[in-house]
């Protein structure tokens, strides 16, 4: 998409002249065809020129991935950290979630609101602050905490502390944040967000470990407390040669450059289905280790679709069911996590209508019955060669 | 403060902390010289179904919260299935409490980016994400500098150490939606979506990223897995317990002499954690805590000699989760806890779904009501039907994590909401409080 010529309409085109290099930039990070992908670092990135969100860059974004305004809003309004108006030259975050809030946070924020006269998500009159008080900044063990700009500028807040690093940063300097990299503008660190590296010199090197970071492994240390027998070399037991050493044994790198993907790419959605069939009928089985990501992803780019989305409970759940992995725990930490957790998923609850049915115990049930779905649809191995061996 | 005693300095297990004592083992140099990268050269010597047995051996189990076990996880995606495969990591960590990937990220993120490459391709996966949370910017300015240092050694790109495997990783920033922690949703986040839950099935395993099989782990999971690499799987067992295998980072906050991260072997208790952090603070008794973030269900000083696996807890009645312990000593209020936390879960809701769009919504200002000295009787038992209603009926754990805080402070600690109630407590929020607010 990136030699086609992209026409943009008034609102868009101011910022497409000065993000548009960047822009495709993000979107090449993402594969093929999913350009959508790019949509969050690219809403960072007109943060990066307006400091918020405004209906221009909500059509640049539009424009530039092709998908309407409409969409785009939806996304830019669901997650906190695009503004909706135009914020100050530093964004200071203080934290009143629970930890914080009992250990001083909430104190921490109203005196602060109080001192630069500005409510939540409000810019002080001379533009150079934005307050917010925030959900949990994974820190607690510094609580309360402030960021500049989201990096840790100062640990363990009292009113005082917090107050000082506002009046600092409104007299024009720019503290060292206790753990985060050299403070800049908000606009300036959007960068950042939007997934480019900090140029800056020594940026990346600020920021030391603080104390409770490290004081398990500093008490550790202290008093010689290490974990025994740990032998990097320990053999991996190996019931087949790994794809390099059947490489070095062929003789024959394997060394695929860009361009040979991409032409390749081509071919290879072309000549999928017959490469699958072939593939089936191997004696032996294969993976796609090594071979071009592009292989085979002949599927719409829009794979929101019913179906895969939404299906009805009479669908079959499929996961898990591979034929050369069948889920049999080898040993009790394995079987005590499968049994504990009734979905692959992060222990939350699937559905109602799967509810309480896991694939463990599903195959379990395949197993005593005589066997899973016969033919499963990706089975790579040929039932017949299994039972050989 | 107290020093700990010696038995029980003998519980740390420094390994995924043990490079953060070098200040520079985020650069290239100082990693490789800490057994950096040694792993990946031994693992890709091995068949990638070597390496998922591997980590089945070793009983690696998630640590973002559910503890299911990651051999088995790989080994859902279907092989030879001639779609591409992703691994998606997890670092959206936002669960309050929980501070442990981010130090991770910022003082080691080679050990992420190493896992990503193992575990890439154990599963065949030639492209990865970690979608990072995005406030988290210092933890992603070191992990972009660590993927950018590895593919300019050959760690990462096309044909990494002439294996022939090609890896492409991507740090991918979040916008600030707790819910993107939620694996789902995370996958429609980085699909360039709102953040919202999807019903499962299909599972990730099958369908996830772009409709494709797709591994979604927590960082702390992918960064245990150089270790297991090098060290074997009966060396990771030789810490925790037999069901809970491996150290785990416990990041201590709240009431504590030092709060901090202490990592040791999985089913250490309480009371052996808040001796190493030096004891309570002085004038502080424990009161309640969280076993692993707001979303778990709350224990008591009752609890305190409970083991710390993913088995002791359940039997406890909570979860191991991220094992984010907040401790709250007796000057602190559970209600006004619970309130805050929820003030939290009804911002974070993403909508998707009524009972915890609504409910959460309610709940918050039965909460302010009691907490400014107005409730009633029936207040309590409106709570109990309202987080009774949420629970298990949510497409994901949000909603489920919004009502265990309230089941279980109302199941402990009852008599802290009479008193708010009945005029014995005086009221924590004024009657302003209960307009406009949020």
């Amino acid at each position: 998409m990136t030699d086609t010529k992209l026409e943009f309409s008034p609102a868009a085109s101011p910022l497409a002249e000065r993000l548009l290099p960047a822009a495709l930039e993000i979107i090449a990070r993402y594969p093929e065809g999913r350009s959508r992908s790019a949509l969050l670092p690219l809403l960072h990135l007109v943060q990066t020129e307006e400091g918020h969100v405004s209906p221009n860059g909500v059509a640049f974004c539009a424009e530039v991935l092709g998908i309407n305004k409409a969409q785009v809003g939806a996304v830019a309004t669901f997650y906190t950290m695009y503004k909706r108006r135009p914020t100050g030259e530093y964004l200071v975050s203080v934290c009143t979630n629970t930890l914080c809030n009992v250990l001083g946070g909430q104190e921490v924020y109203d005196q602060l609101s109080e001192h630069l006269g500005v409510g939540h998500d409000e810019t002080t009159a001379d533009g150079r602050i934005t307050l917010e008080h925030a959900e949990c900044l994974a820190a607690c063990d510094y609580a309360p905490v402030v960021t500049v700009n989201y990096d840790f500028a100062v640990d363990q807040a009292t009113p005082e502390t917090a107050v000082g690093l506002v009046d600092k940063l409104r007299s024009g300097e720019r503290p060292t944040p206790t753990r985060g990299a050299r403070i800049c503008s908000l606009k300036e660190m959007q960068t950042q967000l939007a997934g480019f590296d900090d140029l800056r010199e020594g940026a990346v090197a600020d920021g030391p470990a603080g104390a409770p970071t490290l004081r398990g492994v500093t008490l550790a240390q202290e008093h010689g407390v290490a974990v025994a027998d740990f032998n990097p070399d320990t053999p991996i037991t190996k019931t087949k040669p790994s794809p390099r050493e059947e490489a070095r044994t062929e003789n024959r790198g394997k060394v695929a450059t860009v361009v040979d993907k991409a032409a390749s790419a081509v071919k290879a959605a072309a000549g999928k289905v017959e490469e699958v069939v072939e593939r089936r009928s191997a004696k032996q089985a294969t993976d796609n280790a090594g071979q071009p990501v592009t292989t085979g992803d002949v599927k719409d780019p829009e794979t929101r679709t019913a179906e895969t989305r939404n299906p009805d409970a009479s669908t079959p759940d499929r996961t898990g069911t591979t034929d050369e992995k069948k889920p049999v725990a080898t040993n009790p930490a394995e079987a005590a996590g499968a049994a504990a957790n009734e979905t692959a998923g992060d222990g939350k609850p699937a559905g109602d209508t799967e509810r309480g049915e896991s694939i463990v115990s599903r195959e379990a049930a395949d197993r005593k019955s005589g066997g899973t779905d016969p033919n499963p649809g990706w089975q790579n191995v040929p039932r017949g060669e299994k039972e050989e061996k | 403060m107290t020093q700990p005693r010696r038995e029980i300095l003998q519980k740390l297990t420094p390994v995924l902390t043990k490079r953060w004592l070098s200040p520079d083992a985020w650069k290239m140099e100082v990693y490789e010289r800490l057994d950096g990268y040694a792993a990946l050269r031994k693992a890709l010597d091995v068949h990638p179904d070597d390496l998922i047995q591997l980590i089945k051996d070793s009983g690696l189990r998630g640590r973002g919260g559910a503890g299911f076990p990651t051999g088995l996880k790989w080994g859902f995606i279907p092989q030879g299935d001639g779609k591409p495969h992703y691994l998606v990591i997890n670092a959206d960590e936002g669960e309050p409490g929980t501070c442990k990937d981010l130090p991770l990220m910022t003082y080691d993120p080679h050990s992420l980016v190493e896992g990503a490459i193992i575990a890439a391709y154990a599963i065949r996966a030639n492209r990865a994400f970690i979608y990072i949370r995005g406030e988290a910017v210092h933890a992603a300015r070191r992990l972009r500098h660590a993927v950018a240092e590895a593919k300019a050694k050959g760690y990462l790109g096309t044909n990494i150490l002439g294996s022939g495997f090609d890896l492409e990783l991507v740090v991918h920033s979040g916008a600030g939606a707790y819910i993107c922690g939620e694996e789902t949703a995370l996958l429609d986040s980085l699909e360039g979506f709102r953040g919202q839950p999807r019903l499962r099935p299909p599972f990730p395993a099958i369908a996830g990223l772009y409709a494709s099989p797709t591994v979604v782990n927590n960082v702390g999971t992918i960064a245990s897995v150089p270790y297991i690499v090098l060290g074997g799987p009966e060396w990771w067992k030789s810490m925790g317990t037999e069901k809970s295998s491996g150290p785990m980072i416990y990041s201590l906050s709240g009431r504590i002499a030092n709060p901090g991260q202490y990592e040791c072997g999985l089913g250490i208790t309480l009371r052996e954690l808040i001796e190493l952090a030096g004891g309570m603070q002085p004038g502080h008794n424990l009161k309640f805590w969280t076993p692993g973030g707001s979303s778990t269900p709350l224990l008591t000083a009752e609890h305190i000699d409970t083991a710390m696996d993913f088995e002791g807890v359940a039997a406890a009645g909570s979860i191991l989760g991220t094992t984010a312990m907040q401790i709250f000593s007796d000057q602190d209020c559970p209600v006004y806890a619970t309130w805050r936390w929820l003030e939290f879960y009804h911002h974070e809701s993403c909508g998707k779904c009524t009972p915890c769009r609504e409910g959460n919504y309610w709940m918050v200002r039965t909460y302010r009501r009691i907490l400014s000295g107005e409730g009633t009787h029936q207040d309590l038992d409106t709570l109990q039907d309202t987080a009774d209603n949420i629970f298990g009926r949510s497409f994901c754990g949000l909603g489920d994590g919004a009502a265990t805080p309230v089941m279980s402070t109302l199941k402990f600690f009852r008599q802290d909401y009479l008193d708010y109630i009945e005029g014995r407590t005086a009221p924590r929020l004024s009657a302003k409080a209960l307009v406009g607010a949020h």
